[in-house]
């Protein structure tokens, strides 16, 4: 297992792609860092309602909401490289090289799942600190401080960069269930970038209009929503949609990746490899 | 550096409903290099990739040394296989290719460049396999299959896209593996032509069907057995052939008579008082018997 983490880890470093994307994500994040941080500093009130909430947002929520803006917006980014460490495999054919160096498909999965937590942590780490470079500027002069001293804040950054990292390895699953390359980035695009934020906001409020409560309790389940448990803030959480404990959104993303690469295993990786 | 033999026993693969291996039975032994012939789609590559665990076998086993290949502890150890000279990450160099593979064999980021070195591509080492030709390519395979300095070398066709000097590199470096060293060669290849300088022994598929196996001397003795005769008495040759059971062709002056030497043919002709007037050995030229022994058709005869 060990030489096949190692292969793996050689796997990812060797190109270019994670840097990168570690990069993109960093200027991503501090631009959206900035313009949070800037749309609170501008006018706390009209920021947060525009987020769709009624109330007022301290500085502490808006600390929170800005450094943890990976977790809520920047996940594609460690989604998408996990995806492509299993997907480039394919569409480079270069699974049959690593599958004849390792043909037990288990632990070649296992080890890439392992390395690309590893990478997810990076990206979390990375995107984190864009968040804070991109906002704190801005938010510092608001003057209730930058919270970064706060215990409450620093484990909503702590977590968020967690929740980065398990989102890496539900891009393995998930490039492991679609091993094709393009399926798989439109799926990802299309899903994050559509279909889960109309799902939580329609599924919510549907679910409170219709009075159906597990319509509602649904959307908490979605993967993103359990990010953002995980990370314990919610970019969405000002427009009143609710969230699981941090613990049950742990799970459920474990459950996400956990799912997603058996998945895979008993389908992509059972067939043969011609 | 003793290679283990190569045990194909009543191998089959259905693609759908397309039999593309059926019922193939081969060995291959260490010390010597083995071609592995048959035309495009014969089931050369699904053959290999069962060997070595690519594709799971309908029916049969493929065995290296006894043993399957998932079961071998570091498989790439035992056996280097080089499957496609597309298999690369282009934005990869080609010491990190082998690097990549490296802690599965247990070898050094030094080794890795030797063995660069060994296949030419020293100078080209740092240089991404996105830009490498195919030849290049095909040398970068040919290392990552030396990597683990295996007993046991399986390179399907290894030589498209080698410029002459090339071939003739590959050539001398497989014989020296089997011949020197001891290891087992298979190299499969669509162009007898191409392996029949490398090769010591020959099994040909066709049709995913085994159709020969022997050592390259049997096949040139087949091709050489070609002999035309000149006679004015071609009924008494045809009814001599038949007697002796000699495949052959009634050609205008003659006929050609095919699984026996011109000294054969002088013999017989002599012992039953026919008339010659020339009598020509012609070798067909081993691409001939290939072709004949590949034929389609050959098979709708025999069935
Ligand atoms: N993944 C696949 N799906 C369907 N059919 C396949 C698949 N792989 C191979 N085949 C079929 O199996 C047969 C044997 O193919 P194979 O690639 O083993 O031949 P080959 O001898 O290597 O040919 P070539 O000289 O062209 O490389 C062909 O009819 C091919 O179409
Ligand atoms: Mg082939």
């Amino acid at each position: 297992m060990k030489a096949t983490l190692k292969s793996e880890w050689r796997k990812v470093t060797t190109t270019k792609l994670w840097w990168v994307l570690a990069l993109v994500m960093f200027a991503y994040m501090a631009f959206l860092g900035a313009v949070l941080g800037f749309s609170f500093v501008q006018s706390p009130e009209q920021a947060s309602a525009s987020a769709g909430g009624g109330g007022g947002m301290s500085g502490l929520e808006a600390a929170q909401a800005t450094y943890t803006i990976g977790a809520s917006l920047g996940y594609v980014f460690p989604l998408i490289a996990g995806a492509l460490a299993m997907t480039g495999e394919f569409r480079h054919q270069t699974i049959t090289p690593s599958l004849l160096f390792q043909p037990k498909r288990s632990v070649l999965l296992g080890a890439k799942l392992l390395v690309n937590l590893a990478m997810g942590l990076l990206y979390g780490i990375v995107g984190t600190l864009g968040a804070i470079a991109g906002g704190a500027p801005l938010l510092g002069t608001i003057g209730e401080g930058l919270y970064l001293g706060n215990g409450e804040v620093l484990g909503n950054i702590f977590f968020s960069v967690i929740a980065l990292a398990i989102w890496a390895v539900i891009g393995v699953g998930l490039g492991t269930f679609l091993p094709n390359q393009v399926a798989a980035i439109v799926v990802i695009l299309a899903f994050t970038q559509f279909v889960e934020p109309i799902l939580r906001v329609g599924l919510a409020a549907g679910g409170d209009a219709a009075d159906i409560a597990a319509l509602s309790d649904a959307a908490k389940f979605l993967p993103g929503a359990a990010a953002e448990a995980l990370a314990g803030t919610s970019f969405y959480a000002a427009s009143g949609l609710d969230l699981l404990a941090r613990w049950a959104g742990a799970l459920v993303l474990v459950g996400y990746a956990a799912g997603f690469a058996l998945i895979g295993r008993f389908t992509t990786l059972r067939k043969d490899v011609t | 550096m003793q290679g283990s033999a190569i045990q194909i026993s009543g191998l089959t693969k259905n693609f759908g409903g397309v039999r593309a291996v059926d019922t193939l039975s081969f060995s291959v032994e260490p010390g010597v290099v083995t071609g592995f012939l048959g035309p495009n789609g014969a089931g050369k590559t699904t053959t290999l990739r069962m060997l070595l665990g690519l594709v799971e076998a309908d029916a049969g086993t493929a065995t290296i040394g006894g043993h399957k290949y998932v079961d071998i502890e570091r498989p790439a150890s035992t056996v280097g296989a080089a499957l496609e000279a597309a298999s690369f990450h282009p934005g990869r160099t080609a010491l990190d290719h082998l690097r990549v593979h490296a802690p599965l064999v247990g070898v050094s980021d030094k080794t890795c460049g030797e063995v660069l070195d060994h296949v030419g591509l020293g100078a080209a080492a740092d240089r991404k396999v996105g830009g490498f030709s195919l030849g290049m390519r095909q040398r970068l395979g040919l290392a990552t299959t030396l990597l683990g300095d295996p007993g046991v070398l399986v390179l399907d066709e290894p030589a498209n896209g080698l410029d002459p000097e090339g071939i003739v590199w590959l050539r001398g470096f497989l014989r020296h593996l089997a011949h020197d060293e001891g290891r087992t060669v298979l190299v499969s290849s669509h162009v007898l032509g191409e392996v029949q300088a490398t090769v010591d022994n020959v099994v040909v598929i066709a049709g995913g069907r085994l159709v020969h196996e022997s050592p390259l001397e049997e096949l040139v003795a087949m091709a050489a057995s070609k002999v035309k005769v000149v006679t004015p008495d071609a009924d008494g040759f045809v009814r001599l052939a038949q007697e002796r059971g000699w495949e052959f062709e009634t050609v205008s002056g003659g006929l050609t008579v095919m699984g026996a030497s011109p000294a054969e043919v002088g013999a017989a002709a002599h012992a039953e008082h026919l008339e010659i007037h020339g009598l020509a050995g012609e070798g067909m030229g081993l691409e001939e018997v290939f072709l004949r022994l590949t034929d389609p058709r050959r098979g709708e005869e025999a069935a």
